[in-house]
This record gives structure tokens, C-alpha cells and sequence, in this order.
């Protein structure tokens, strides 16, 4: 259990948080076909578009509704109706997903109203799905605007539906998932012959491929018509507590039951998700998935020598903490030091002292005398300035390559993820030298142990 | 106020592009009406942070939502020789309660904050969209800190929704013009001391052109703003001398000091051999013309002599193994052309030149090097410059991030050349690294492999 306090500073320094529009934005990157878009100033856009294709390598879809000084005091309702027509006319994507910013937020546009009104008086758009989430730059976090922007298209797209088809299963995925890790989220309900919808997929977008032909939107994605047929599945499985909203939805929504896993990395956390999806198939557990389970126990086994009573600092949005802090945790390291960006039920449970809402200064002034500093990239300069051993793992990764393939989830992920770590403390280890145990100082007046003369 | 400095801003005397509009034109400013749905820039606050961060000494602190530092912070490539501070990253990070209420408290306990904690020489304070909205007067809240810290607070008023980029690189030359050039004076100048306005020293590009002026014994008093300190802007109004680079992204800095100090500015860039050439004929000419002795004449004819042969050789290495390689130039103003001669040179042929960005004079310098028939690109969609690559009608491709997919996702070879990249192109030494850069990226044995299709994908196409 933990004291879960916030940063009374009045300026932010070295900021870990990044802001809910992008983190919006790239759920609607995890859906095919789709072009996200941010109602604001053209370079609430541009920012994003930088970061995303810097961590991905990979070409963004994002477009803006290039909102100018006059549009933004005057309202800048119809800048949306101009640019989803030039959108459908130049790029004529299945879905375009609209994220409102602090400037437009400020104003307080309201958008539904005005896009009740584009339908009514646009009907040859009706095949256009368009999906809106409010997503103010002041309020909240990157992790938040993710959740939000599911929560909406669940709430959007997906119908209710009598018909249950057998075999078939949701996924709810939180913005801590990398594309490895939906990629074998997918390979792990298939090889249970179950028909896996996951929203948002970005594994199929943003994995980093080649794609036959050019398109301006998405390379591919949760289709927009399997999100209406999610109200079909039998079981809707969440992954992260950030998913607890939209599987709510779904359920308000369907009468889906749901069951929400908070973590993905571990050999319990991937043991109950392998039971519960053994129980909806009725198939038993694949024997690679046992064999795999067998190599996990056995790099524990292998590494927990380095790992005991090791000092963990993590920079880390709520979820992404949540599921690397208790693995760290039951692997016997000492959380010391955790800063995270906004508030979630999860984080009063944290295995350690105090969780800290907060930035990369407050984490950085904690890590001094840890072994092992864990946050995105921007955590680069305090890690050589402390001199620790230093983990990327979040968003942006921008000064390393593969960010999209890190796997932390399953036992695989498990295993790679207990080897790299391990590695990494196992180079932290000092040799033992002649003054490594000196004798504490001695007060020769009072306390000398022997006294001559 | 910010609405005049605008419009001052666009009527700019010094810049040739805006002397050529009528009334009309000019009032609409310098860059196209932004079309929504199809805009993808960044915007005046971004062009302002990219203008000043560059500074290396002093606490950039950007006032509004956390959108605008916390998305964006640490990413330039812009390179210093000393102080680290202008890497980490100061943000308001307002919240719903000072959209309500107003943040000029907060702005001003967060200014107390960097001072008491960092003590740098001065705080940058950046304007946002969002408090600029609701009525925060940054400039009243730098007065007021100014006064009451004793240290110079600077606003940068450019929120991002009153333009482009480019018109924020002109707003921010404006606030240096407005609170720090001028305002410290110099423990002593020589006659021949230069500032260099324009140049951001990514990729330490700057340490290219820097060892050509120490041999001279030409001093940079100071680069506004790549690897410079905050004393040596508020100095740089003694220098004798201004070299503007970067097409005309600074140009009100140039011709503002010509007025106020009677610093005479040339217009010139270290992109390509001819160029670094001509650019230090013209700096030593105006630095004779304002009093140094004329003997730095020859000495620099001396030192373009030897370092060009040394450079032209150098490339020349290369010639056989990259003559006929069709290069496609995209990127804007002055890199339009000042590549093309090395590229030629190296025995490249420029199958196109984008002149999206470009000024007329930049056009017509297209046209001399490239003959009247030059491939001139007004604007290429990303499905154009696709296709150019799927139908191989060029073999590299020479440009800024954005447009790298439609080389690589094509298997074709791509050369980053814009401000992210990672190798420095300045000076004869960056051109000499440009066309090796080339040569690597069209010689790397791995494109055989990928374009060969998989053994299965033959054998279906054969049957």
C-alpha cells in the first residue's frame, strides 16, 4: 500500500506527462483506415506527428483542423466541417477521430451538437464513421485520452446485439501495450481457436511493415465493422484498469459481461489470462504455452540472484507502472522511487512507500542511489547524470530503435523482459576490493576499544 | 500589441519575397491561409522555440497546457559547447483552475521556482494559445519578475494559433530584439568580429564553418541563437559584421541591427562548397569595408583556395561510383540549390528540386546551376512522391523526416537532410560528408536482398 501524493511545485521541470489529444489520437491510429484528427492549432498536431513518428518510425496519419487566432476566439465549429470534407475528398478514409485540445476545449465548442447537425445536412457522408472525444490539453494525461477516445468509439460504434457468436472474444487494450505485445495477445487467443476483436489494434498499424500500396490513413487496425460487431463476442476481456470505462460501456451497451486484467506482465498475471481464455474455449492449455511457461520459471530462477534487493526508480504512466512495479516487486527488487502522471484507483495499491504524481526533476531528485532508473526517453540526461544503469520503456522511445517490438506481455514477454533487466543489474554489480568492508570510524576519546598507556 | 508586431512582422523591408506582393497580399502575411483538414505544420510558438531554444545558457519556460513543452521537449538536434540547461524542460502545465481563473500567479511562482533552483542568466517565458486566450499578460508578469528577481525575464509572445513556423522564428527575433540585444556591453571588440544570425547548430553544424574563421582569426561574437549564451546576444550589437543564413527566417534580427547599430548583413549560407566560398569573400569584405586591414583578404583567398581543392578532391573519390544517380532534392529555401553543385559535381544527376518554401531569388538560382529546363516542384502529395519512388524514377531521395516513408517503404535509399538528422552538412567538410552519406546509403549491400522477392512469391509469378 502507498501514500499517494501530488507535486505542489508551480513549475513543471522535465515534464514525463505528455497531453490526452495525442494520447487519443493514437487509439484512433489503432483502428484500419482511419484518419485521427486533433481540433485545435495546427501544431497541437505537428507535435504529435513528430513524437509518434520519431518513436514508431513510421509515417503518421494525423490531420488538424488548423484552427487560426480569429477561428479559435470566434468558435471553430465549422473549421471541422472544412476539414472533414477535406478529408473525404482528398484521403476518403472509413473513420476520421476527432480529439478537442486546450484551445479549443477553452472556448468550449460543442462538438457533438455540431456534428448531430454535419450528419443531418451531410447524408452522402453516411458511410463516414465519425467518432469525437473531448480530451482538454489541462485536464489529465496521454493515458487518459487513450481510454477516453475507446470509451467513445465503444460508445459510437459498437451495437447490441442478440446473437452470440461461440468462440468469439473482445479485447479492451490500454495505451501500455506495445504492438509486440497485441501482436501476441492475438497469437495467444488464436491458438485457443478463439476469433479475437482487439480495440485498438495498433499491431496492425503501427508494427512497422510494408504496406502493398500508399495510403495517407492507417495501414490497418481494428476494422470499423468489426467494432459494430463486438456486441456478438462472448466474453469481453479489458487489459489494464485504464479499461475499466469502455468495458463498462460495452457492457452498458451489449450486455456483455467483461472481466478486467490489470496486468500483463508476470507468470500470474499471464496464468490467469490463459485460464480464463482456457475456460471460454473449453480448449485446454497449448503445450507451447506450458513449455514457455517452464522457460519463465526457469530465467527466474536464473536471474532472482540479481534481482534481490535491487533499488527500482519508475517514471511511468498509471498502468504501465502498475504492471512493472509488481513484477519488480515479486521479483524481490525495492520500488524506491515511482512518479506517475495522473491519478487511477491502482495506484494506492503500488508496492511501495509513496507514489508521487509528478515529473522527471521529482523522479530524478528520488533515483540518487538506486540501481536501476526506468521512464521514457526524456529520462536521458537524468541517467547520466546520476550514472545509473537506465531502461526506455514507455512513450516516446525516440533514441532507440524497435519500440514498437518490446514485449513485455505473456510468458515470453516475461522471459525476455526477466534476461534483458537482469543483464542490466548483473553489469551494475561492483567487484569486492580490499577496502570494500572498512571497519566504522573510531572515536579514539570515548569509545577506543583499547586504551594504552 | 501583438496584432501590430504581426503585421510589422509581414511587412518586413528586408525581405525580397514580400517586396514582390501587392498591398493586398502582403496583409494576409507571409504563409498561405492554413486549410483545415490539410495542414500538417508546426505552429508560431514551435517556429519561436526552435528559433530560441538554441540558446544554451538560459531556462526556456513555456506557460500553457502541458501539450506544448511535454510533447515536444528535447527533441531538437541543436548542440551546445557548454551549458546543458536549455535541454531540460520548464512548463506552467496549467490546469482547469487557471483557464478559470487566470495563470499569471502560477506563471510568476514557476519564474521565482527556475530562479531560486537553476539561477539562470535569464528566463525565456513562451506565449501559448491557451492563456493567451484568456487574457494572461505575460509581458506584464517578466516586468514584474524582472523587477523583482533582478535578472532579465523575456516574453516570447507567439502563441502558436497567429501562424506558421516561419512567423515564429520572426516573433522571436523580435523579443531578442525588444529585451536583449543591446542592453550589456562587451568588455572589448576587435575588428573582426562577426555574428552569425540564423544558424541553429544542429548536429553541431557550426564546428564545421568555426575552425575556417579561427584560422582567419575572424571571431564569432556570437550565433544567434546555435550554441550561444545569453550575455553574448545581449553583446553581439558590437560586432562589425552580420553573415544571415537560413533563407530569411531571421531577417528582421539582420536588418533591425543595420538600423539601430549600423551593422551591415549579407544574406549567405554554408550549404555547398560554392556557397561556404562565397560567404567568406563576403564576410571578410564587410569586415575590411568596416575597418579590419586588408591583408585578411588574401589570407582568405588562400585558405578558399586549399580548402576547396582539398574538398573538390575529396568528392571526387566518389565520382565513379555515383556518376548517373538520379537524386531527388526535397526540402526548401536555400538547400533548394546550394547542393545541387556538389551533387552535380559528384556526378549525381538532380531529377527534381521542390521549391515549396523557396523565394523567387531562390528559384532563379535554381535555374543557373541547373539549367532553364530545371525540375522545379511547386508541391508533391506523399502519394506523388510515392509513386516517383514505386516506378524507381529516382534512386535517392535527399529530404526532411516527414517525407523519408516514400523513399524506404519502396526499398529505395533515403539521406535525411533537414533538422533532425544526425550528420552535419556545413561548411567543405559537410558537403564532402553529404556525398559520402549518399554513396553509403545507395551502396549498402542490404538493398539487393530486400528487393528480391521471396522465393515463393517467384515461384507463383512464374507459374
Amino acid at each position: 500500500m502507498s501514500t499517494v501524493i501530488q507535486s505542489r511545485k508551480a513549475c513543471t521541470v522535465n515534464p514525463l506527462k505528455m497531453s490526452q489529444p495525442i494520447g487519443g489520437a493514437l487509439a484512433f491510429m489503432g483502428i484500419a483506415d482511419c484518419m485521427p484528427m486533433l481540433h485545435g492549432s495546427q501544431g497541437c498536431t505537428a507535435f504529435g506527428l513528430v513524437l509518434f513518428q520519431r518513436h514508431f518510425n513510421e509515417g503518421i496519419p494525423m490531420q488538424t483542423t488548423a484552427m487560426s487566432e480569429v477561428a479559435t476566439v470566434m468558435g471553430g465549429l465549422d473549421n471541422i466541417g472544412i476539414a472533414i470534407l477535406s478529408i473525404q475528398q482528398r484521403t476518403k478514409p472509413a473513420i476520421i477521430g476527432i480529439c478537442s485540445t486546450g484551445v479549443t476545449e477553452t472556448k468550449g465548442d460543442d462538438v457533438d451538437g455540431y456534428l448531430k447537425n454535419f450528419r443531418a445536412t451531410h447524408p452522402e457522408l453516411d458511410q463516414l464513421a465519425l467518432v469525437y472525444v473531448s480530451t482538454p490539453d489541462f485536464k489529465d494525461a496521454f493515458q487518459d485520452g487513450w481510454a477516453k477516445a475507446v470509451e467513445s468509439m465503444v460508445k459510437g460504434l459498437a451495437e447490441p446485439s442478440s446473437a452470440r457468436r461461440e468462440g468469439s472474444v473482445n479485447f479492451l487494450v490500454g495505451s501500455h501495450l506495445t504492438a509486440a505485445d497485441i501482436e501476441e495477445l492475438r497469437e495467444i487467443s488464436e491458438s485457443f481457436g478463439l476469433e479475437a476483436t482487439i480495440l485498438p489494434d495498433i499491431s496492425g498499424s503501427m508494427d512497422g511493415h510494408i504496406p502493398d500500396d500508399f495510403t495517407p490513413n492507417t495501414l490497418g487496425g481494428t476494422p470499423v465493422d468489426a467494432i459494430r460487431r463486438m456486441g456478438e463476442a462472448e466474453l469481453t476481456i479489458a487489459l489494464g484498469e485504464q479499461m475499466r470505462p469502455g468495458a463498462e460501456a460495452l457492457m452498458t451497451k451489449t450486455g456483455q459481461p467483461y472481466v478486467l486484467f490489470d496486468r500483463i506482465t508476470g507468470i500470474e498475471a499471464t496464468d490467469q489470462l490463459l485460464d480464463c481464455l482456457s475456460q471460454l474455449s473449453g480448449q485446454p492449455v497449448p503445450g507451447k504455452y506450458r513449455r514457455q511457461r517452464s522457460q519463465l520459471i526457469d530465467a527466474m530462477l536464473d536471474s532472482h540472484f540479481f534481482f534481490g534487493g535491487k533499488k527500482i526508480a519508475i517514471g511511468a504512466e498509471p498502468d504501465l507502472l502498475w504492471n512493472i512495479g509488481s513484477w519488480f516487486n515479486e521479483m524481490g527488487a525495492i520500488i524506491t522511487a515511482a512518479v506517475t502522471t495522473t491519478h487511477s484507483p491502482l495506484l494506492e495499491q503500488m508496492p511501495c512507500k509513496e507514489v508521487l504524481i509528478g515529473d522527471l526533476e521529482d523522479l530524478e531528485a528520488r533515483s540518487a542511489g538506486c540501481d536501476l532508473l526506468i521512464t521514457h526517453s526524456h529520462g536521458r540526461q537524468a541517467a547520466a547524470r546520476l550514472d545509473i544503469a537506465f531502461l526506455r520503456m514507455g512513450l516516446p522511445i525516440f533514441d532507440q530503435l524497435g519500440a514498437a517490438h518490446r514485449l513485455s506481455l505473456g510468458y515470453r514477454g516475461a522471459r525476455d523482459l526477466t534476461f534483458e533487466i537482469g543483464n542490466l543489474l548483473m553489469a551494475q554489480e561492483e567487484e569486492n576490493r580490499p577496502d570494500s568492508w572498512p571497519l566504522p570510524m573510531e572515536d579514539h576519546d570515548a569509545h577506543a576499544p583499547f586504551a594504552f598507556g | 500589441m501583438l496584432q501590430n508586431k504581426i503585421q510589422e512582422v509581414f511587412n518586413e523591408p528586408g525581405c525580397s519575397k514580400n517586396q514582390s506582393k501587392s498591398d493586398k497580399e502582403r496583409k494576409k502575411g507571409c504563409t498561405k491561409a492554413l486549410q483545415p483538414g490539410g495542414a500538417a505544420g508546426g505552429c508560431a510558438f514551435d517556429g519561436a522555440k526552435i528559433a530560441l531554444q538554441p540558446i544554451t545558457d538560459v531556462a526556456h519556460l513555456v506557460h500553457g497546457p502541458i501539450a506544448c513543452e511535454g510533447n515536444s521537449w528535447d527533441n531538437r538536434g541543436s548542440k551546445s559547447s557548454g551549458s546543458q540547461l536549455y535541454r531540460t524542460g520548464f512548463t506552467t502545465d496549467i490546469n482547469e483552475l487557471d483557464v478559470v481563473y487566470g495563470g499569471e500567479k502560477h506563471l510568476f511562482k514557476s519564474i521565482k521556482e527556475v530562479i531560486d533552483k537553476y539561477d539562470p542568466p535569464a528566463v525565456f517565458v513562451y506565449q501559448t494559445c491557451v492563456p493567451a486566450m484568456i487574457g494572461d499578460d505575460i509581458e506584464a508578469v517578466c516586468k514584474a519578475a524582472s523587477q523583482k528577481f533582478a535578472k532579465p525575464v523575456i516574453p516570447v509572445n507567439s502563441p502558436g494559433f497567429v501562424g506558421a513556423k516561419n512567423l515564429g522564428n520572426k516573433l522571436a527575433g523580435e523579443a531578442l530584439l525588444d529585451y536583449v540585444i543591446g542592453t550589456e556591453e562587451p568588455e572589448y571588440s576587435t575588428p573582426y568580429d562577426i555574428n552569425i544570425i540564423g544558424e541553429y547548430n544542429l548536429s553541431g553544424e557550426l564546428w564545421q564553418v568555426k575552425p575556417l574563421l579561427d584560422h582567419l582569426g575572424i571571431r564569432v561574437t556570437c550565433c544567434i541563437s546555435g550554441d550561444a549564451k545569453y550575455h553574448d546576444v545581449a553583446q553581439s550589437h558590437r560586432a562589425r559584421a552580420n553573415m544571415m543564413v537560413c533563407s530569411k527566417s531571421m531577417i528582421n534580427i539582420a536588418r533591425k541591427m543595420e538600423e539601430r547599430y549600423q551593422i551591415p548583413f549579407f544574406e549567405g549560407s554554408f550549404y555547398g562548397i560554392s556557397d561556404t566560398t562565397e560567404s567568406l569573400r563576403e564576410i571578410t569584405r564587410l569586415l575590411i569595408q568596416q575597418g579590419a586591414p586588408a591583408e585578411l583578404h588574401d589570407r582568405t583567398d588562400a585558405l578558399i583556395a586549399r580548402e576547396e581543392a582539398r574538398a573538390w578532391q575529396r568528392i571526387a573519390e566518389y565520382t565513379h561510383r555515383l556518376r548517373g544517380k538520379r537524386v531527388l532534392l526535397f526540402t526548401g529555401g536555400v538547400k533548394s540549390w546550394s547542393v545541387v553543385s556538389a551533387l552535380q559535381e559528384g556526378g549525381m544527376e538532380v531529377v527534381g528540386t521542390s521549391v515549396k518554401k523557396s523565394t523567387q531569388e531562390d528559384k532563379e538560382k535554381i535555374k543557373e546551376i541547373m539549367g532553364q529546363d530545371a525540375h522545379m516542384i511547386d508541391d508533391l502529395t506523399p502519394r506523388e512522391m510515392y509513386k516517383m519512388f514505386q516506378e524507381a524514377r529516382a534512386d535517392v531521395l535527399l529530404s526532411g523526416g516527414r517525407s523519408q516513408f516514400a523513399a524506404l517503404k519502396n526499398k529505395m535509399p533515403w539521406v535525411d537532410i533537414n533538422q533532425e538528422r544526425h550528420h552535419a552538412y556545413n561548411g567543405y567538410e559537410g558537403m564532402v560528408n553529404l556525398v559520402k552519406q549518399i554513396d553509403l546509403a545507395l551502396y549498402n549491400p542490404m538493398w539487393t536482398l530486400l528487393r528480391k522477392p521471396a522465393p515463393w512469391d517467384m515461384r507463383e509469378a512464374r507459374t
